[in-house]
């Protein structure tokens, strides 16, 4: 019985933590529609400014709490220092490019906290007089976890009173129904927002400052924490505070309890309980379906099949790459290989995104998923080569076929977060299941077969398989599947009206995007020799955005030289210490600056000296 | 006095107003008629700066408002009345009044809690309530009664006769009355002429985005093919 009591107990006290950094999450969201990447970094930032600012104060329990909130107020200034310079330019903007230019956000603050406190881990020192545990029907209770079950519900009860017993609570609540009609009543949004911006990232940075007694602080904490805060927000409903504690309570106690049962569960169980609660309320525990996107957006231009000068352009593209192997060395046939496997990716998430009409953060899942079976097929079927890489794209559409099933019937934000949690449980199963997947080590020794072998031999394959791909769902985009998934882009309404089956087409439109992912990724293993869990990682899912973003949404060559542009800047930046700033700072330049992408911004060049005319494709 | 001269305004490509010119004066109340689609909403849309792609003047007792933010224009004195009615479904009646208040206006008449429960007794009843439990008609009390918590000067109603009961209709015509004996200045947008002249002092019509009459109702009667041509009457 006590030991039941102590495991709901520690399950209380993770509800506490994972609650204050979800609840700042979920205001942020609420207000802004923002989906913040950097809340997690927010988080972090906090605990490292706790411990700094703990061991330096030294100064017992007063020194310790103050430094705590001092580490959550210099959080919140960080926050308005973000929503000032760059979140305030692009909320109207779609939200790929918001995400994106917070994930920017995250690189950025990933290279600040290594320059300032280092790669090493730093254990913080106990809560002065919350340092031992008490005996609770014989079992041992931290007195900090009893201190951190008080500390949520209270966080809660004054976000409460702030939100409805004060006029600025009153107007966030009411800007998260209706921006434009709180705008029109006099309410000047832009300090509403910042003040909600640094409301949640203080509350984000509290959450960490919070941490420090319990876990070391790492420069893994940013990532390792976002994953689990969006489900939060997610099943609590995105922008209910109070939902967010429910389902703060849900997760962190359903996962005490499991993993006496299974102790492998936890990285997976939040996502499973996610996936099961939207697919119950699509909107999550306490969500309504409310204004989901952030502005109006343009109706989208048809897609114009390629004039005879441009397909000439690009068959010359294809010829040049072709003859590349013989007059460039190895190591740029190597390069190429990475950026055409780039380029499929980037156009199979382009296919969902911007044909499908539904963004996809969990991209990643379906080019892990190919590369693995690609892998394993080689490994414990003993398949050649050739057969291996079939298996691939097999194995990718079936997984797509399985989380497509779940993910079409959401839209907006939510489809989007159900992907990235299919993508974390994909990348857990992967990493605990270590007999089966050889877990953090991978799966080694992939390499293709004899007569593939070799840089400019594989290349050759790599490219066949690649440009072909890319040139099918070229066709698929202009065949009448694609016009019913444009159709069901612009006005499911509308498509479904004229009988058209919109969850089918969306579903099928998903599990080929997936098949193309995991034919890049089966490219991907073969030119590497390995595969380890970081290929379904939330990195590789924004690479792919970033990749679409760089080249622009709205037209089909636009991920073909997004993922170009991001492969050669990639492979220049990380030589160098500290690319992570430099990389998020052309992320962000690129947001603010050239929102239409790389091909729109090239476009609008070649308009602008006259050499291009008319619509773009 | 509010004042748009050629207005014209677009949604991406497609063009809603096609140069519209109209005046409010002081304590005046206009009627702007016009069909579905006429551009009615989107003319009040551009006054309260709603609407990005416009070109053309407003201006508000002499104060450029083409470029200012909404929030701008309400602070200048214009209330506006959404044809949605846009309550915030998930405040209480209480918190949607609160979220309109602003601070007293010269020139204004400025208007209390107690004031505005006389005007709309069911919102009195009803303050503890959420947006999204009342009826259409008290949602549409609810907005009127929202914007009038900033104590503007000059008012846009659109269309607040649109799909309620008669005997709402009949409160809004006395209202309406009782915000000009208050001394604002209201510009009202109609499709129903009826209504229209029993609370309003002249007409306007516009019919694809573009004025089409300007005068009296005196007038608008003794030539029927007007609005015949123009109203669905």
């Amino acid at each position: 019985m006590g030991f039941y009591l102590a495991q709901l107990l520690t399950g209380l006290a993770n509800a506490s933590s994972l609650f204050l950094i979800a609840c700042g999450l979920s205001i942020i969201f609420g207000v802004t529609r923002i989906v913040n990447f950097a809340h997690g970094s927010f988080y972090m930032v906090g605990a490292y400014l706790a411990y700094s600012l703990v061991t330096w104060m030294d100064g017992g329990i007063f020194g310790f709490w103050l430094s705590l909130l001092v580490a959550a107020l210099i959080v919140g200034v960080l926050g308005l220092i973000v929503e000032v310079t760059i979140l305030r330019r692009i909320y109207h903007a779609p939200e790929l490019f918001q995400l994106v230019a917070t994930f920017g956000v995250v690189l950025i603050v990933q290279d600040a906290a290594l320059a300032i406190w280092g790669a090493e881990d730093l254990l913080g020192p106990r809560a002065p007089g919350l340092a031992r545990a008490v005996r609770i029907l014989g079992e041992p209770i931290p007195e900090y976890d009893l201190a951190l079950i008080v500390i949520g519900p209270l966080v809660l009860g004054a976000i409460w009173l702030l939100f409805h017993r004060t006029r600025w609570g009153i107007l966030v609540r009411a800007a998260t129904q209706d921006r434009e009609m709180v705008d029109a009543l006099g309410v000047n949004q832009r300090w509403l927002f910042s003040a909600v911006f640094v409301l949640g990232s203080a509350l984000a940075g509290l959450g960490g400052a919070l941490q420090i007694p319990r876990e070391a602080v790492s420069l893994q904490m940013d990532l390792s924490v976002i994953g689990e805060a969006f489900v939060v927000v997610v099943i609590g409903g995105m922008g209910s505070v109070s939902g967010a504690f429910v389902a703060a309570v849900l997760i962190s106690v359903l996962n005490a309890f499991a993993i006496l049962i299974f102790p492998q569960i936890s990285i997976v169980l939040p996502f499973v309980v996610m996936a099961v609660v939207l697919i119950v309320r699509p909107y999550g525990l306490f969500g309504r379906p409310g204004s989901e996107a952030g502005g109006a957006e343009e109706p989208e231009q048809p897609l114009r099949l390629m004039s005879r000068r441009g397909a000439m352009v690009l068959a010359a593209f294809v010829l040049i790459l072709a003859a590349s192997p013989a007059v460039t060395g190895d190591f740029t046939s190597i390069l190429l290989v990475d950026v055409m496997v780039a380029m499929l990716f980037a156009v199979s998430l382009h296919f969902m995104m911007g044909i499908g009409g539904m963004v996809s953060f969990g991209h990643a899942a379906y080019f892990g998923v190919g590369a693995y079976a690609a892998a394993m097929g080689m490994k414990y079927l003993g398949l050649s080569m050739l057969p291996a890489m079939a298996l691939g794209p097999v194995a990718a559409a079936g997984a797509a076929l399985l989380f497509g099933w779940f993910c079409v019937r959401l839209s907006g934000v939510y489809l989007a977060m159900l992907t990235l949690a299919a993508a974390q449980i994909l990348w857990g199963v992967t990493y605990q299941w270590g007999e089966v997947t050889g877990g953090d080590d991978g799966i080694l020794g992939i390499w293709p077969a004899g007569w593939a072998s070799g840089d400019k031999a594989y290349f050759y394959l790599a490219m066949v398989l690649c440009v072909g791909g890319m040139f099918l769902l070229r066709r698929m985009a202009h065949s009448p599947f694609g016009y019913g998934l444009r159709g069901v882009r612009d006005s499911a309404v509308r498509a479904e009206a004229i009988g058209m089956d919109v969850k089918l087409h969306q579903w099928m439109g998903f599990t080929v995007a997936g098949a193309f992912a995991g034919l890049a990724g089966v490219v991907f293993v073969f030119s590497k020799g390995s595969v380890f869990p970081d290929v379904l990682g939330i990195s590789q899912s924004v690479d792919g955005l970033i990749m679409v973003l760089l080249g622009g949404i709205h037209a089909l060559a636009g991920p073909i030289l997004g993922a170009g542009v991001f492969i050669l800047i990639e492979d220049w930046v990380t030589r160098l210490d500290y690319w992570r700033v430099i990389f998020g700072g052309i992320i962000l330049v690129v947001v603010l600056v050239a929102p239409d992408g790389v091909a729109g911004g090239v476009d609008r060049l070649l308009r602008a000296v006259g050499i291009r005319r008319g619509d773009a494709t | 006095m509010l004042k748009v001269e050629n207005l014209t305004a677009r949604y991406g490509r497609a063009q809603i107003l096609n140069g519209v010119s109209l005046e409010l004066g002081g304590n005046e109340v206009v009627a702007l008629l016009g069909r579905n689609g006429a551009g009615k909403s989107t003319t009040m849309k551009c006054i309260m700066g709603l609407v990005e792609q416009k070109t053309g003047v407003i201006s508000y007792d002499g104060a450029d408002l083409m470029r200012l933010p909404p929030h701008m224009i309400c602070r200048a004195g214009i209330g506006y009345v959404p044809e949605e009615r846009r309550i915030f479904p998930e405040l209480t009646v209480a918190e949607n009044l609160e979220v309109g208040r602003r601070p007293k206006r010269d020139g204004a008449p400025e208007w209390t809690l107690a004031h505005l429960f006389e005007l709309f007794p069911n919102l009195a009843e009803r303050q503890g309530n959420l947006g999204k439990q009342l009826s259409g008609g008290e949602q549409q009390m609810l907005t009127i009664a929202r914007t009038l918590m900033g104590n503007p000067s000059a008012v846009l109603l659109d269309e607040p006769s649109e799909g309620i009961a008669p005997v709402i209709v009949e409160q809004m015509a006395r209202v309406i009355a009782e915000l000009k004996a208050e001394g604002l200045s209201v510009l009202i947008s109609e499709q129903n002429l009826y209504f229209a002249r029993a609370v309003a002092d002249r007409a306007i019509i516009i019919e694809k985005g573009a004025l089409r009459y300007e005068g009296s109702f005196a007038d608008l009667d003794a030539h029927p093919e007007v609005s015949q041509q123009y109203l669905a009457v």
